[in-house]
Order: structure tokens, then C-alpha cells, then sequence
């Protein structure tokens, strides 16, 4: 039942975007129970989620940038 | 320089100074030597342009079509380019001037000029109960909006010192949310290898907003 702190960590990064299964998230709870340094960890990268969201950020996709370029190279 | 001018009068001083002088202007013309490579723009400096716009314009539409007029002004007026400013310093300087177009063509728009007012925008509101409008003195609203864009400036500095590729899976995952197999097809690698760079992105990511953004 126990797991390594890397696997937990894959485990707690898979949680942020909400891909971990359920067997995944007991295993990573038990975990953080005995492990002294991933709840710090996990806290933050929890934290860090929340601000990503707050940000409200944008970006370009690759598709943007490929009709970017066709435009340029038209234009050149 | 001037120093060692004042104390060495005689002839081998003076061309240990001329000598000197040379070096710093052969240096000031490596310094200056910049040219452009437009085939290269997108790659480089389009998440750049993007960001700085998407901060002074706040939409998205209109910020892609600020970036793609830069580069297309850009490469019009390439010829013009003295190669005295860096190529991304000499980009963003066509995208103020676009930044400010765009604020003078929305705003020069007929009966723009004319201001209308309504005491309140709530419908449910009765009369025009100016007391109804006084601000809110424990209201957080406008400091939460300043906040989310600094905010916003900070990530995306931090995203910027990232490797090209963490930087990039990062940005697909998080901010264009998208699945971990699409992902994978698009960049051709496979899910650990996806998971092992958001590791890695986030670890810095965290570190580096920690010192940017916490202790600021």
C-alpha cells in the first residue's frame, strides 16, 4: 500500500488537473499521512493551481501561431 | 579613461589611450549589430507580444490581431530597421503605436464622444437613489482586479524563464486545458515523459512565483 514519494508526487501532479483515479488519491492521502516532506508539496502545488485559476491567464495555441505564419508568409 | 589621460603626458601614454578607445568603439559596433529574421518572429517573440498586449487590451481577440498587425507592420517596414534596438525591443515598440491605434479607433467612434450616464446599472433600483451609489468602503473589487492581472504578469514571467518545452507543455495543460493525449499526439511524446516536464514546470513555477509574487 505504501508508495514512493516520486509516484506520490506524479500521484498529487495528475490531482491538479484532475486525472488521478480514485485508487490513485486514496493511495496518495495514506501517503501524505506518513510522509514528512510531500504535504509541504502537495500544499503548494495545490496553491499553485488556485493562482493559475485566479490569473485568469490566456495564451496562444499552436493553431494561432500556424495561421500566424501563413498570414506572415503571405505577406512576405 | 579621462584619468589616465590627466597623468600620462608623454607620447606612450597617449597611445596606450588612443589604443583603449579603439577597443571600446569596436566594441560598441559588435554591440549594435542586430538583424532581423522574420521566419523566426512567431517562435520567439509571439507569446511575448501576446502577453504584453493581453495586458493593456484584455481581450483576446483583439489581442491576436494586435500581434499578427505587428508582425505584419514589422516586416513592411523592415528596411527601416537601423539594427540600433534589439529585434523583440524594435517589435514591441510597432505594438505600443498598435495598442494606442486601437484605443483611438474605438474611441473616435460617432456619439462615442458623447458621454451618457445611468445612476445605476442594477434594474431592481428605485429612483435615483445616489446614496445607493456610494462605494463600498470594505469593498475588495477593484484591488481583486488589479491583483488577478499582476498576478497573471507574474505567471507568465515565471513561465518565460522555463525551458522552450516545459514552457510549452505547461501552457497546453494549464492555461489551453488540454488532455494529456492530445497533448502527447501534438508534441509526439509519450504520458510519463508529459508528466516528468509538468514536474518539473511546476516545481519552478513554484519556486519562482514564491520569490516574485509571495514575498513582493
Amino acid at each position: 500500500m505504501t508508495i514512493s514519494c516520486e509516484k506520490a508526487a506524479l500521484i498529487c501532479n495528475k490531482t491538479q488537473y484532475r486525472e488521478a483515479t480514485f485508487m490513485e488519491k486514496m493511495k496518495l492521502k495514506f501517503h501524505l499521512l506518513l510522509c514528512k516532506n510531500c504535504p509541504a508539496f502537495s500544499k503548494r502545488n495545490t496553491k499553485l493551481t488556485a493562482l493559475c485559476q485566479k490569473a485568469n491567464l490566456h495564451s496562444l495555441t499552436l493553431e494561432d501561431k500556424r495561421k500566424m505564419k501563413a498570414v506572415l508568409k503571405e505577406g512576405s | 579613461m579621462a584619468a589616465i589621460q590627466l597623468k600620462s603626458s608623454d607620447q606612450n601614454g597617449m597611445q596606450i589611450v588612443m589604443s583603449k578607445s579603439f577597443t571600446f568603439e569596436d566594441d560598441k559596433n559588435k554591440m549594435t549589430e542586430h538583424v532581423l529574421n522574420p521566419e523566426k518572429w512567431i517562435d520567439s517573440y509571439a507569446d511575448y507580444l501576446f502577453n504584453y498586449t493581453i495586458g493593456r487590451v484584455n481581450d483576446v481577440e483583439v489581442a491576436k490581431d494586435l500581434v499578427q498587425e505587428t508582425f505584419l507592420a514589422g516586416l513592411k517596414s523592415a528596411k527601416n530597421y537601423k539594427g540600433d534596438a534589439a529585434e523583440r525591443t524594435w517589435l514591441i515598440a510597432i505594438l505600443k503605436r498598435k495598442v494606442i491605434d486601437h484605443y483611438r479607433k474605438t474611441n473616435s467612434k460617432k456619439g462615442r464622444a458623447e458621454v451618457r450616464m445611468d445612476y445605476s446599472a442594477r434594474i431592481d433600483a428605485q429612483g435615483d437613489w445616489l446614496e445607493e451609489q456610494v462605494a463600498d468602503p470594505f469593498s475588495t473589487f477593484e484591488n481583486n482586479a488589479i491583483e488577478t492581472q499582476e498576478l497573471g504578469r507574474a505567471i507568465h514571467s515565471c513561465i518565460a524563464k522555463l525551458p522552450k518545452k516545459q514552457a510549452l507543455v505547461f501552457t497546453m495543460k494549464t492555461i489551453q486545458d488540454m488532455d494529456t493525449e492530445t497533448i502527447c499526439n501534438e508534441l509526439d511524446i509519450n504520458p510519463s515523459n508529459l508528466w516528468v516536464m509538468i514536474h518539473r514546470a511546476r516545481t519552478a513555477l513554484m519556486g519562482c512565483l514564491n520569490q516574485n509574487w509571495f514575498q513582493t
